[in-house]
């Protein structure tokens, strides 16, 4: 499920749980794909015709923390409110995040997510180029 | 890691020395035969349950059941004894379903008497009982009503006329957990829990009817109600949104207070804290609070099967009542006395997809099975068979009290769509007589039975470890999964 080289993401097999591959080259890129990825495991679709906006910011002892509260709060929208979001607009200075995000209602979700885990999470820095794999709980 | 790596106790027992890694603290005991064992190998689970050795205030061995399976941070169908007070609670080593569990029912119905009818039954349970991914419950609860759930479990519904007192007596903790403290519970797992009590969810929950398929265990099945050819009810699901909030929340607040500890893990997801710390103690008065919410949630689903099954069966069948077996936990942490190294020790049970089986005579067990043990509800993955077992001695000598939780994964979600389709095996179900209610095909197909371990043998590893005694095998009929 590559989008390119550069970014994108793809499941990785787990027998009890579900898991994805996140890469991109910087760490607001990363919350990016995590985002999308997760939507996309969850088989998620959004009206095409009525668009929201939210605003949230967040802080954490680290990245990896600051990606399971951002992908943490995204499933927190969706169970509240049944929105999910196609457009971030993110800064992060200092483990924490302002976050302001465009999407719709949720017409459709195959799939629930319980939580997002930090099973053997570390987001790794080659030549410029993160990744991460993050453990969903299902 | 390979077979060398396990020290064999007996063909169902074996054990990982605490000398295998550096950071362990513990050894490591596993119930599987040599082929579940060598099956479990293929994925992190035993990996898993090394690095929950790891853990500080261990009482004694991480035990780990025959159902294992690669979790997140700690293996699923694993067990760890904390010292209370000094030793540490982990929210991931209990799970983010807090008080995940099963409830089964049983009734008088016999199989022929119902069979056209089944469909109806199974019509009837869908409509009564609701499921599938952000379906909302029927009740919309004020804040006050929540916190006394949280206090309350299953002594709630009965107030409010749903539930039996004898559905309380039989069930774990009498369906409430003292401690709970709704103050420790964050805004919005209060939230997400308003509107989810009484409500199945998705995934690997179910509802399920089966028929008594083979008792044998005479004595205790009469005890539990359980009649050879009878239709009885399995519930299985936890505390929804408002226990995977809670776990979410203090995951991340423990990611900070591992620090302050000092407390150094081979994985984030195993992050802990004292239990006599303020984190700790906090965690725990909120865990108490979702296990109670679970005991709800099932008690009103419990109660909803019951108005299924008048609307299919009353004026039709003359005993169309049900009654409750047992409600027991899979997912939970729970401060029990145990004896270590022959001395009785109070520890704080981590049990994590693994059932509490406390034997004969133990306190907390209602007066109809204290000659018997405690009952044990191990359902098997969808159209195979479900087990009724009992605690025993040994499992309070060997295993914490606990045993199996239910047939275990083998296959990944995504591998089992491209091994099965959901139309597929509707069909092959509703072929084999298992009438069938599902939200959505494709997670129909990721609970295939092709997914899981053959929970038979399972069964004959922890009967044969002697941590349960087999009591009656239950076969299904029909399925309601969200």
């Amino acid at each position: 499920m590559a989008e390119n080289l550069f970014a994108g993401f793809a499941e990785r097999p787990h027998t009890a749980d579900w898991a994805l591959d996140v890469w991109a080259p910087d760490f607001v890129s990363l919350l990016r794909e995590a985002a999308k990825g997760m939507y996309s495991l969850s088989e998620i679709e959004l009206h095409p015709g009525a668009r929201v906006e939210r605003s949230f910011s967040l802080h954490a002892v680290d990245l990896e923390s600051l990606l399971v509260s951002f992908l943490s709060e995204l499933l927190y929208l969706g169970e509240r409110d049944r929105l999910a979001f196609d457009t971030f607009d993110l800064r992060v200075e200092n483990n924490h995040l302002e976050a302001i995000l465009q999407g719709a209602p949720i017409v459709e979700q195959s799939k629930e997510i319980k939580a997002v885990t930090f099973h053997d999470l570390k987001i790794i820095d080659k030549s410029g180029q993160l990744s991460v794999t993050i453990v969903f709980d299902v | 890691m390979d077979l060398r790596t396990f020290k064999k106790i007996s063909d169902y027992e074996w054990e990982i020395p605490v000398t295998f890694r550096h950071d362990m603290r513990v050894g490591v005991r596993l119930f599987a035969t040599r082929q579940l064992l060598e099956d479990a190998l293929d994925d992190l689970s035993i990996q898993q349950a090394v690095n929950a050795a790891t853990l500080p205030g261990l009482a004694g061995p991480v035990v780990v059941m025959p159902d294992m399976h690669q979790g997140y941070g700690f293996p699923i169908g694993g067990v760890a004894a904390t010292r209370f007070p000094d030793g540490v609670i982990s929210p991931g080593a209990i799970g983010y379903d807090i008080n995940c569990g099963v409830r089964l029912l049983s009734s008088g119905i016999e199989y022929e008497t119902a069979v056209e009818e089944l469909d109806s039954l199974a019509t009837a349970l869908n409509h009564f009982c609701p499921s599938g991914v952000g379906v909302k419950g029927a009740l919309q609860l004020s804040q006050s009503e929540l916190d006394q759930v949280c206090r309350q479990g299953s002594r709630w519904a009965l107030k409010r006329g749903l539930a039996l007192e004898e559905d309380l007596e039989r069930t774990e903790e009498g369906g409430m957990l003292e401690g709970a403290e709704p103050a420790k519970v964050s805004k919005r797992a209060k939230e997400r829990g308003q509107n989810q009590l009484g409500t199945l969810g998705a995934g690997n929950h179910f509802i399920e009817v089966d028929v008594v398929d083979q008792i044998f265990d005479a004595r205790a099945a009469q005890a539990m109600g359980l009649i050879e050819g009878c239709l009885v009810v399995q519930i299985h699901c936890g505390s929804r949104g408002f226990g995977h909030q809670i776990c979410t929340d203090y995951v991340q607040d423990f990611q900070a207070a591992v620090r302050r500890y000092g407390i150094h893990l081979p994985d984030r997801e195993l992050v802990c804290a004292p239990l006599n710390s303020p984190e700790g103690i906090d965690y725990m008065a909120a865990m108490r609070a979702a296990a109670n919410y679970a005991f709800a949630n099932r008690q009103l689903l419990a109660s909803a099967a019951r108005q299924a099954f008048e609307q299919v069966f009353a004026g039709r069948v003359g005993n169309w009542h049900l009654r409750q077996v047992y409600d027991i936990a899979h997912n939970m942490g729970k401060v029990e006395t145990h004896r270590v190294d022959g001395e009785k020790v109070k520890v704080c049970v981590h049990r994590k997809g693994a059932t509490r089986a406390f034997g004969p005579g133990s306190p907390g067990l209602p007066a109809e099975y204290q000659a018997i043990g405690q009952p044990v509800l191990v359902p098997g993955s969808m159209g195979t068979a479900s087990w009724v077992l009992v605690g025993t001695e040994t499992s309070m000598e060997r295993s914490w009290g606990s045993t199996c939780h239910g047939a275990g994964r083998v296959l990944s979600r995504s591998q089992a769509k491209k091994q099965v389709r959901g139309d597929d095996l509707r069909r092959k179900l509703e072929a084999d007589g298992i009438h069938v209610r599902a939200g959505s095909l494709p997670g129909l197909a990721e609970e295939a039975p092709q997914a899981y371990k053959d929970v038979d043998r399972v069964v004959e590893t922890v009967v044969g470890a002697g941590i349960a005694r087999k009591v009656a095998r239950l076969i299904p009929v029909a399925v309601i999964k969200g």
